[in-house]
């Protein structure tokens, strides 16, 4: 028999293989030679040391989202309003970036600072609903995601700039990039993945190590009975809301202190946010776990661009991505074929 | 004040059809407890399969194109949905990951089809979409007239009836009850001899149908081509109507209603002397934020129903 824990590293792992294997298949349908295709998403990586950073740089953010939405739903909450967050996050830093003056070792934290801020004034509107009033924190999110995009593209315009679209350039002693890694490299990595890999110890340290991550996995876990217990249910919701936007926050800094060094309107949502869904549930809302699946994301993403080369459309990737979730999200199945399988064997 | 009105309620009603269609499916996901955020993706689905088959068939169907464009995407749609009842009611995954996944997979797999059928990642506009009419006879009686019957898309008109025909077999039909009853305690119905699985798939099924003719919809209407980016958002709109709408299809196509008033505001608001002033991200977060307030002021707490989101199990306690 399998140990449950054996089971949470098992079915992301056949979950991955399977999306791959079905991501051949659907490249065999339409005459594409998978073999070349996969060798083109592993080439579009590994061969140069700028994609290679151009990989980091996609994996850190991801990393960050992805902690957002697994530490609200470790406590029993959907933060569907990452998107946002990193928006609001992204403007904050860039503000404080270049429109203060300070020595880099002020500066820099000032701007995470902002960023995290923001992304946890965000999240704290839909927290605060939900704990005074019990208004479903999802549809607030939803509509805070909205309210972001055109309050930072408003901003962009109006505050940052004349009437310009993309701001100026952060200033050096705000950026997160660093000459020796450009030099090294030849692209904008930057030291946004400490920042990043710090975060997922704070995740581990707050829910595994503390009063009030203990807390915040009871109110998860059963509001009724956390409630009996004397903790302060309403509190804790916000509390988690909070912090969960401060990572969502952080991951706007990553893009605006790092990859692109400054912020730009938008249109349309980054879909940092609605992919850290993805990047949680595939990490099994675990600190460590998180890690690996936005790795897994960010090199498929940044991979996939070379496949063109190979003549496959890249969309190809994003297919399989989303069977990889699907097939996570019905472990049940997976569980109850490998336990048909391990039955087998013993007749 | 009137003219103000002429041009506001055509543009409400052309914004919220959409949002009314795909809302009113998401009610019947739901009320079955099936929570569906594909409802986004299912809309891509259902606009990426209505133009294609617009610029394929144009030629051959003529001026009918377009409706039988719409009947492509219910069925692409209901197909589509299959996958999350499949994964939620047979695999009993998680409704919310499945939902997200939908989303990805649809708009994965319509960009990619689109770059296979005429390849490159945007199609052309479609030459046969629905087109606004004046109803005759109707138009003419004195400001309603102006009001509701002047340059109207007939699928602005299906939305609001189809919302009552939802209401009706909601909850004035043995098939509506049944979808009420395995949403809200499966275990008791199943007592009573309910099929629950088979039901849930029903009410499934019925999202997709309806949000990919909200998909298809928007499409034939509104964006007139499908690219990466043609439904940005409307499925979390539709959501989050269905929230406000309190889970009942008049409620939701009221709220739908109201997030296409906020748009035409957004659009036309530039004109009514009132808010010429006012700066337009005021106007572009208009909906947004009226919505929130209302669901915090007089809305209230929406409960959704009670066994949303949790799979059933035969023979579980």
């Amino acid at each position: 028999m399998f140990s449950s824990t054996k089971f949470n590293f098992i079915i992301p792992i056949i979950s991955v293989l399977l999306g791959l294997a079905a991501g051949a298949i659907i490249m065999l349908i339409f005459g594409y030679n998978p073999i070349l295709g996969y060798q083109a998403l592993w080439n579009g990586v590994f061969d140069s040391p700028f994609f290679m950073s151009e990989t980091v740089n996609r994996i850190t953010p991801y990393i960050l989202t992805g902690l957002a939405i697994a530490f609200a739903f470790r406590t029993g909450l959907f933060n569907i309003g990452a998107e946002g967050q990193v928006l609001v996050g992204w403007v904050a830093a860039v503000w404080v970036g270049t429109a203060v003056d300070a020595p880099a070792f002020i500066h820099l934290p000032l701007a995470l600072l902002a960023a995290a801020a923001a992304g946890a004034l965000w999240a704290f509107v839909p927290g605060i609903l939900k704990a005074k009033l019990g208004v479903h924190e999802v549809i607030v999110s939803i509509m805070m995601n909205y309210i972001a995009l055109h309050v930072t593209n408003y901003l962009i315009r109006f505050v940052l700039t004349d009437n310009q679209e993309t701001t100026e350039p952060v200033k050096q002693s705000a950026s997160l990039t660093n000459d020796f890694l450009i030099g090294l490299t030849g692209s904008r990595l930057h030291l946004g993945f400490i920042v990043a890999l710090l975060m997922v110890l704070v995740m581990w340290i707050i829910l595994e190590r503390t009063k009030l991550g203990y807390e915040l996995k009871a109110v998860g876990y059963n509001q009724h009975a956390s409630n009996y217990a004397g903790m302060k249910v309403g509190r804790n919701i916000v509390v988690s809301m909070l912090i969960s936007g401060l990572f969502a926050g952080l991951a706007g800094a990553m893009q605006g202190l790092g990859s692109f060094g400054n912020a730009f309107t938008n249109t349309a949502f980054s879909n940092l946010g609605f992919d850290g869904i993805a990047v949680a549930l595939l990490g099994g809302n675990n600190p460590f776990g998180v890690v690996l699946s936005a790795s897994l994301f960010g090199f498929l993403k940044v991979g996939s661009l070379n496949m063109s080369s190979a003549g496959v459309p890249n969309e190809i990737i994003e297919i399989v991505i989303a069977l990889i979730i699907l097939f996570v999200a019905s472990g049940f199945i997976i569980r109850w074929a490998l336990l048909q399988l391990k039955k087998g064997e013993k007749k | 004040m009137l003219d103000i009105l002429y041009s506001i309620i055509p543009q409400m009603l052309f914004f919220a059809a959409p949002l009314i269609f795909t809302a009113l499916g998401g009610v019947y996901s739901e009320r079955s407890g099936v929570i569906n955020i594909g409802l986004e993706g299912l809309m891509v689905i259902g606009a990426f399969s209505s133009v294609t088959f617009n610029l394929l068939y144009a030629d051959v169907l003529g001026d009918a194109t377009p409706w039988y464009s719409l009947l492509v995407a219910i069925i692409a749609g209901m197909l589509f949905s299959l996958i999350h009842a499949v994964a939620t009611i047979t695999f009993r995954a998680d409704q919310t990951v499945t939902g997200v996944a939908i989303n990805m997979l649809a708009l994965g797999f319509g960009v990619f089809m689109i770059k296979q059928i005429f390849g490159k990642g945007q199609t052309d506009f479609i030459s046969q979409p629905i087109y606004s009419t004046d109803v005759p006879f109707l138009v003419d009686i004195p400001v309603i007239g102006k009001m509701f019957f002047n340059n109207m898309y007939i699928t602005s008109y299906i939305a609001i009836v189809l919302s009552f025909v939802a209401w009706y077999v909601l909850y004035k039909t043995p098939f509506g009850l049944r979808i009420r009853a395995v949403g809200e305690h499966p275990m008791a119905a199943d007592t009573n001899g309910i099929k629950v699985y088979t039901t849930r798939y029903i009410g499934v099924i019925i999202s997709g149908a309806l949000a990919g003719l909200g998909g298809a919809v928007f499409a034939m209407t509104i964006s007139l081509n499908f690219s990466v980016s043609t439904i940005a958002g409307q499925g979390f709109m539709a959501i989050a109507a269905v929230i406000f709408g309190k889970w009942n299809p008049l409620g939701a196509m009221g709220a739908a209603l109201f997030f296409g008033f906020a748009q035409s505001l957004s659009v036309v608001g530039s004109s009514i002397p009132l808010l010429e002033n006012v700066p337009q991200v005021y106007l572009l977060i208009a909906p947004y934020v009226l919505t929130i307030l209302a669901l915090a002021g007089f809305i209230g707490r929406s409960v959704a129903p009670k066994a949303s989101g949790v799979p059933y199990v035969k023979g579980s306690r």
